[in-house]
């Protein structure tokens, strides 16, 4: 697949990797997390433990992580399950990086109700800016990946950048918001316009009076 | 039916929008956790009988009913077969997103529902299935989560009751699929989410093998208020068979698109100027809407503006309610084209088991995407058509159907639009060669 994530080679990646492990804290969140199904069913934390992983590896490189092979070895391990199974649960749902991504994962959706409300917009922004589909700034801090609905239609367009969504988008404010996150700025996080979450712009219709 | 606007004292979720606090004290303050062991008092069977008597028909799309699926489970479940409760919370439908403001603005109505529920089909335990996404989400679930059990009113006899229940967070990592109940429990046994060959249904083997329920986070969440102001309340609103309030998220072309709770069956035309102010460019711009999120087809401006937004109504359109996810096009809209991105979408989340859906979403998108450019035959047209009908049906869960219908839906409402474009394309083409 031409789109397909160019996945590190496997000798580097074990050089890199093989000595994994958690780290304190992350073995304790480990830990509560295989706790919440029954006895002999621990298989059933393998999506929290990739994930967990996934952030660990990211914290040491300074990126959004990803899942080098000895690592989802490790959580297979731990869990007692065969390697194969937690690799088919790592390359089966998009949230895990099978390649390393950058400092911000800009996830721009391109589902039909964004689409709508100008996703194109937000596109063309991040291309202006040089992001590139699929692929990662040369300076290692952008990644932009067109994903699919993130279920937030009622603030359309959005993206979620890192664990953040960004609402209620246009070409201008989405290009101030990589402009910020380059400088390391703050960024508001949420609708880029004046609106409450998922209300409808200018206040309230209903429930009024709850609104202090 | 005229109705009459729904009054805000009927209104379930009254921090829809996130002005006030989420947390448990807030929480209380709106009602929720008020003598819910009052409420567990009434008796299993009595509360599936009343859900039952409410009307109340499943908020995840299909429209089941709520308190006949409860009805299924069994009644003397052992201690090595428990029962288990699902919440399916991976609000993934292209235009859904209403579960996502429950549980980041009410999460108790969610939780103080799955006990009450969970208690009524005798479960041990709820598992609540969270898409990947909702990371921000997920964060303040738990944390609702962990104040009600500090509180006591989850767990080891929850809320004085007696009866002991557990509420766990399940992460998703960004699937679709997951939404449908059977890939969920896949998924929850730490397995890729591919749907399960039915029957076995999941109430008589489904999370562990054991008896389970999966309701939406919507169907879970209104449960207590449906016991409190009882079923007679609930069925008083929308019409018959369509009883109830519903979370309507409305997407596209509206001038204030926002997530609203109205009464069930509220024509669309007033659900549009009351919440959304009006279609933009005033009614004559509005061209057509997918009423029920990606899965259900299209209805043309003129058949929807009057309609009922229910069950029955929209089915009665060739539509469906479905989430109740309401995507208004207007008349700019590249209807071809907002068509083939949601086929890109289900090629996209196609889990890849069956044939003909893995083989064809691709396919229907490759079609669809000529037909956009108008680079195809108009022969095409038919052979597309075709090609829906073979997915249709002959797979193991719903995706197949649901890639092939909003494609029907195109063609059957706008097949002169594609052919213009064909048209055109070809038109461009002679002239070239006349030049």
């Amino acid at each position: 697949m031409a789109d397909a994530p160019h996945i590190p080679d496997e000798a580097e990646t074990r050089v890199r990797w093989h000595d994994f492990a958690w780290t304190p804290e992350n073995a304790k969140t480990a830990a509560m997390y295989i706790a919440r199904y029954p006895a002999g069913r621990q298989a059933s934390a393998v999506m929290a433990l990739l994930d967990l992983a996934q952030r660990q590896v990211g914290a040491e490189t300074r990126t959004q992580g990803w899942l080098p092979v000895p690592v989802i070895e490790f959580v297979a391990g731990q869990l007692g399950m065969p390697y194969m199974r937690a690799y088919e649960v790592a390359t089966f749902y998009t949230m895990y990086n099978l390649a390393p991504v950058g400092r911000f994962h800009v996830q721009v959706c391109g589902t039909t109700p964004c689409l709508l409300r100008g996703s194109d917009d937000v596109l063309a922004a991040c291309k202006n800016r040089g992001l590139i589909k699929g692929g990662t700034t040369p300076d290692g801090l952008f990644t932009l990946t067109e994903v699919e609905c993130l279920g937030a239609c009622a603030n359309a367009p959005m993206v979620q950048i890192n664990d953040d969504n960004f609402e209620d988008l246009t070409y201008d404010s989405m290009a101030a918001i990589l402009e910020a996150l380059a400088n390391d700025q703050p960024v508001k996080i949420g609708p880029q316009i004046d609106r409450q979450t998922s209300c409808p712009e200018g206040g309230p219709t209903t429930l009024k009076e709850m609104v202090s | 039916m005229g109705c009459a606007m729904l009054a805000d004292k009927d209104r379930i979720f009254t921090n829809l929008y996130g002005f006030e606090p989420w947390n448990l004290a807030a929480a209380k303050k709106r009602g929720d956790w008020d003598k819910t062991a009052k409420l567990l008092e009434i008796g299993q069977d009595e509360i599936i009988e009343r859900i039952k008597a409410s009307g109340l028909r499943g908020r995840g799309g299909a429209g089941f009913p709520t308190g006949m699926k409860w009805s299924f489970m069994p009644k003397a479940p052992t201690d090595n077969r428990p029962n288990f409760l699902v919440i399916n919370a991976d609000e993934s439908e292209p235009g859904s997103c209403k579960d996502r403001e429950i549980i980041r603005h009410d999460p108790h109505k969610l939780i103080e529902g799955a006990l009450v529920a969970g208690f009524a089909m005798r479960a041990r335990a709820a598992y609540i299935y969270i898409r990947g996404e909702f990371i921000f989400e997920a964060k303040i679930l738990e944390a609702a989560v962990a104040e009600a059990y500090a509180a006591g009113l989850i767990g080891k006899n929850a809320c004085k009751s007696g009866y002991d229940f557990d509420v766990f967070v399940h992460r998703g990592a960004g699937a679709y699929i997951c939404g449908e109940e059977t890939a969920m429990l896949e998924s929850l046994e730490g397995k890729k989410g591919q749907p399960r060959l039915k029957p076995p249904f999941p109430a008589g083997a489904g999370l562990y093998g054991c008896p389970t329920t999966v309701n939406n986070v919507e169907s879970i969440a209104v449960a207590p208020t449906i016991l409190r102001r009882s079923p007679e309340w609930f069925k008083g609103f929308g019409n018959p068979g369509n009883a109830g309030t519903k979370l309507f998220q409305i997407s596209g072309h509206v001038n204030k698109p926002c997530v609203v709770e109205d009464a069930m069956s509220v024509p669309f035309r007033e659900l549009i100027e009351k919440h959304c102010g009006g279609i933009r460019g005033g009614w004559d711009n509005l061209l057509a809407v997918i009423p029920g999120g990606s899965s259900v087809p299209l209805v043309p401006a003129a058949e929807i503006m009057d309609a009922p937004m229910d069950f029955d109504g929209l089915k009665a359109l060739g539509s469906g309610l479905g989430t109740a996810a309401v995507i208004v096009m207007d008349k700019s809209t590249d209807i071809v084209r907002a068509i083939s991105r949601l086929s890109y979408f289900y090629k996209h989340e196609s889990c890849g088991q069956c044939t003909p859906c893995r083989e064809g979403t691709g396919w229907m998108w490759r079609v669809m995407e000529r037909l956009r450019t108008g680079d195809a035959d108009v022969s095409e047209i038919d052979t597309l058509y075709q090609l829906t009908k073979q997915v249709e049906g002959h797979t193991i869960c719903a995706l197949g159907d649901a890639a092939a219908w909003p494609i029907q839906g195109l063609i059957k409402h706008f097949r002169p639009e594609i052919e213009r474009r064909i048209a055109d394309a070809r038109g461009g083409e002679m002239l070239e060669a006349a030049e």
